[in-house]
């Protein structure tokens, strides 16, 4: 058969099946494989907060979505131009996020009655023309692969489980990919199993061969190498940079590095990471609770570690009055939340932006921190350091938000030497300093200087109750009080002055400015980036510093005739633009489904509000 | 762990604060200061290495008036923050000052984790069964059909005894101390100091407003003899004005016998093991409460464990010394890298 061979600038691959099918293996090893073909990528897993819910409902379904590029790729894209759906459950999860005339690869013996009414279909997908504006590919996979290894000496449990190396097999058909590179990515996941290497890698062929026989898939996929500049790159997952970018700052500083956290998901992997660091040095604690993270956390921190916690949303709510001891005693502690879907318990494998308000403000007291907030999966690495770094050098927690999206999420990062970082110098103190006192501050930043337990001639006190200025014994002086509460919160605003300035993406002033924060920078950039090119006078302004804000904030926000603040909540950015600056209007745009932004309805509201149209949505 | 240089050269002056002592007047709070003053520059710690933290109570304001590094925290969250400390800086001697209410109600969790990982803090727990800084609520140690400002008809709650708890979340060190007497409050304070694993001191206190007397059974002048037994290792479980009543045996139970009565003989007397690696016979002294019994003072369990921050700082000494990765640098560069050009 000939093989039309079709060249395409991107192209987003769907992998959805039982959470046991291991559909996020198949994702990573199919990304890698991009990767080493020098395209650029982004995936997102797609995952249900049940571990193994009943085999063959929705419930169950675990999906990888994975974005491939010769173009630059910021978002693991809106629909999936090819869907592998394992069973009709997952086809019936996927179907509305699949693009018309995508190619459909399904296991065709798991296509049943029985199958069928598991997922809730009433009728027989494959029968009612339901999928008829789609390329449908009925591969038999469970069937094949169980009789090419029937005799590898596995049982049946193990068999089924290689089903997934058959997908991989068709896609690195469809895609022109090297095999070699699959066979390398097993080689080195079952490195301690090698029977399993060699029925992984025999399904994988079976799985390519097979498409290669049929006839139903005439055209194949070629995705030329990404024009990104040279150098190493690797795939990194938001929460895996979270982890090394706290390492890095750890080295930087010549502070250790502390972690105490409690698992909760989608957090727990930067616990786990550093787990596996303690060659670099890396101190990590399951603590008993959210609480006892953040409190054990200061503990270091006041010995002289650098002290971390990480969590999710309602853990920052358990972490709140710790977050307010952290803030009195003026000790450095950076404090992660990846955000999920809430209130309470809410969606915790979904994505949301709703806890920026419990950063800002959730504590009692006037109770100050710095907020900032990583905008990619890669960049991780970078906010992670930079809140270590304001942290240390300011003498104060800092709140670093991320989210599901970018914890699970990844993309391809170019790797940094670490000696071009930025320095992180702690004001540390000498021993037996006459002039210490345990709130003498740093004229310019406001910080006051770190003394460790050990060292000499520096024995001070610190606690929650008010501190006098300066000798920091105890006082209930009144206008101490005020004193200490307005130094506490001019120090957060003077960081405004140790950070960069906000930069504008697309036309520098014009009709519209997109504001957004965080992790829904890739949608906005591409929605963005496209409407430029059609000539629109867009721009946007992706904030990463949130409290303070940078301090040509006002001055990029007045270039604009309109500004819409887009987030993945009910306006909790717009409602504090509105409070620093009321002069401006602020349009919003707002989604809370768990889900990211698309880009098509980013593009969709930005052109009505540039037609005028803003009541239409 | 072990204290490299001894300074031998301090006294409790050198862990006294010019400052005023805001504890009332005849608050037990104020002999237990005294004693740990006095205790610390025997354990031959240096006093730069000292580190008190407290949670909230009266209690916890501990730290403002000792000479040391202090850090007075969270209500309940002491262990959580004594833990942090101690895993950072082993070498640091970290005691922890808390309260009933501090350590059994709202830190209960956090106390009963710190004894289960057994991290090298000295705990001193004063237990005057009384919510005193908030003014006279009963706590998790007043006892049943108590009359307190919350409990005007008794309380209905079974009170929790702290060496139990400890026990069952498998505390290493547990001693009872009264704050009536200064000679037994040093000693004890320098065992726990010298434990390896988290130590237990539960100091039966008078809140002299909120619960004056509350202790006085036990700690009377004229009763004490008869109502304490104070345990050592390796002695005797013997008590009485005249040293003639002691432990024996019979059964599951411990019996108080008369030495020359019934042909008990003073080699009868059962001897105190504290480093009993079976808990039983500790659970049981622990436990003890009159009128059947007297009182346990003294060091009732002194086990040897495995300590927390001796295992992990062993565990990343092998990690750095097998592993490759040396830095940050070289950890990113590792594993699946593209090479783009």
């Amino acid at each position: 058969m000939t093989k039309k061979v079709i060249e395409v600038d991107e192209v987003v691959v769907k992998f959805a099946g039982d959470s046991g099918d291991g559909m996020q293996l198949t994702g990573t090893q199919f990304s890698d494989s991009a990767a080493f073909a020098g395209n650029d990528l982004s995936t997102f897993p797609d995952y249900p907060s049940e571990i193994r819910a009943p085999q063959g409902t929705i419930a169950g379904v675990s999906g990888f979505q994975v974005h491939i590029g010769h173009k630059e790729v910021q978002t693991p894209g809106d629909l999936a131009d090819v869907l592998v759906a394992m069973n009709p459950a997952a086809l019936k999860a996927n179907l509305k996020w699949t693009r018309p005339n995508a190619t459909l690869i399904i296991d065709i013996d798991n296509f049943d009655n029985k199958h069928y009414k598991k997922a809730g279909f009433v009728e027989d997908p494959l029968g009612d023309g339901s999928l008829e504006c789609y390329n449908v590919v009925k591969a038999p996979i469970t069937n094949l692969t169980r009789a090419k290894i029937k005799n590898f000496g596995l049982d049946n449990k193990l068999i089924d489980k290689t089903k997934n190396q058959f997908v991989a097999g068709i896609l690195y058909w469809l895609f022109n990919r090297d095999l070699k590179i699959g066979e390398d990515f097993l080689a080195e996941k079952f490195k301690k199993k090698p029977e399993l290497v060699k029925a992984n890698i025999a399904v994988l062929h079976a799985g390519y061969n097979y498409a290669e026989t049929i006839e139903a898939m005439t055209t194949t996929f070629q995705v030329h190498p990404a024009k990104r500049g040279k150098g190493l790159f690797r795939n990194i997952t938001g929460n895996i940079a979270t982890a090394w970018g706290l390492l890095a700052a750890s080295e930087k500083s010549g502070r250790p590095l502390y972690l105490a956290s409690y698992p909760i998901t989608p957090a727990s992997e930067i616990l786990q990471e550093l787990a596996k660091m303690k060659h670099l040095g890396a101190i990590t604690f399951q603590a008993e609770d959210e609480i006892a993270g953040i409190t054990s956390a200061i503990g270091a921190s006041f010995a002289g570690s650098l002290g971390v916690t990480s969590t999710s949303g309602p853990g920052l709510a358990l972490k709140s009055e710790a977050i307010g001891l952290a803030v009195t005693v003026e000790l450095p502690l950076v404090i992660i939340n990846v955000q999920r879907g809430g209130p309470s318990t809410g969606l915790p494998t979904k994505t949301e932006q709703t806890d920026l308000l419990q950063a800002l403000y959730g504590r009692n007291g006037e109770s100050p921190c710095i907020v900032i907030a990583a905008p990619t999966p890669a960049s991780c690495f970078d906010f992670a350091y930079e809140a270590a770094r304001l942290s240390i050098e300011h003498m104060t927690p800092v709140i670093l938000l991320t989210d599901g999206y970018l914890a699970n999420g990844s993309e391809l990062w170019r790797i940094p030497d670490t000696k071009k970082l930025p320095p992180i110098k702690p004001q540390l103190t000498e021993d037996n300093d006459p002039t210490y006192f345990p709130y003498k501050r740093d004229p310019v930043k406001l910080a006051r200087y770190w003394a460790f337990p050990g060292q000499k001639g520096l024995r001070h006190r610190v606690g929650g109750l008010e501190k006098e200025d300066v000798t920091g014994e105890v006082s209930h002086d009144p206008f101490n009080h005020e004193i200490m509460v307005m130094i506490r919160n001019e120090k957060v605003d003077r960081v405004a002055n140790h950070i960069p300035l906000q930069t504008v993406i697309g036309e520098e002033k014009g009709d519209l400015l997109v504001v957004g924060w965080g992790g829904t920078y890739g949608a906005l950039y591409t929605a963005v980036k496209d409407m430029q090119k059609e000539g629109k006078k867009i721009g946007m302004a992706q904030f990463n510093y949130i409290n303070p804000l940078p301090k040509n904030t006002s001055e990029i926000l007045s270039r604009y005739k309109k500004i819409v603040v887009c987030e993945l909540n009910m306006g909790q950015f717009a409602m504090y633009l509105r409070s620093k600056f009321p002069q401006f209007p602020y349009l919003q745009y707002n989604k809370v489904q768990g889900l990211p932004f698309m880009i098509s309805e980013l593009k969709r509201k930005f052109n009505l509000i540039l037609e005028g149209k803003e009541n239409d949505f | 762990m072990t204290f490299n240089t001894k300074d031998t050269d301090i006294s409790n002056q050198d862990f006294k604060l010019d400052v005023q002592v805001k504890w009332c007047p005849g608050c037990g709070a104020h002999a237990v200061l005294s004693a740990v003053q006095k205790a610390l520059p025997e354990t031959g710690i240096e006093k730069e290495k000292v580190v008190f933290v407290s949670g909230i109570g009266c209690s916890s304001r501990f730290p403002y008036y000792i000479n040391a590094y202090g850090f007075h925290s969270l209500h309940g969250r002491g262990p959580a923050i004594a833990s942090g400390i101690k895993i950072a800086n082993p070498r640091l001697s970290v005691w922890l000052i808390t309260g009933d209410g501090d350590s059994m109600a709202i830190g209960g969790n956090h106390f009963i984790h710190i004894l289960r990982r057994n991290i090298n803090v000295n705990i001193l727990l004063f237990n005057n069964k009384i919510y005193g800084l908030t003014k006279g609520q009963y706590s998790p140690t007043t006892p049943k059909g108590s009359i307190t400002k919350t409990s005007p008809d008794g309380t209905i709650e079974n009170p929790f005894m702290p060496g139990e708890l400890a026990m069952g979340a498998q505390g290493t060190f547990y001693a009872r101390v009264v704050d009536t007497n200064p000679k037994m409050m040093r000693e004890v304070f320098m065992k726990a100091a010298k434990h390896k694993g988290t130590s237990l001191v539960e100091i039966l206190q008078n809140c002299v407003i909120f619960n004056n007397q509350v202790h006085s059974e036990i700690t009377g002048k004229d009763v004490r003899e008869e109502n304490q037994i104070y345990l050592e290792h390796g002695k005797p479980m013997i008590f009485g004005k005249n040293r003639d009543k002691g432990l024996i045996q019979v059964g599951q139970k411990f019996i108080v016998a008369k030495i020359g009565e019934n042909g008990v003989r003073k080699e009868d007397i059962l001897v105190h093991d504290s480093h009993n690696p079976d808990d039983t016979r500790h659970y049981m002294l622990s436990r003890m409460t009159l009128p059947d019994y007297p009182v346990a003072m003294g060091v009732i369990r002194d086990k040897k464990s495995t300590v927390y921050e001796n295992m992990l700082y062993k565990q990343i000494a092998k990690a750095r010394h097998e592993n490759t990765i040396k830095n940050v640098n070289q950890l990113l560069r590792s594993g699946n890298t593209f090479h783009i050009d």
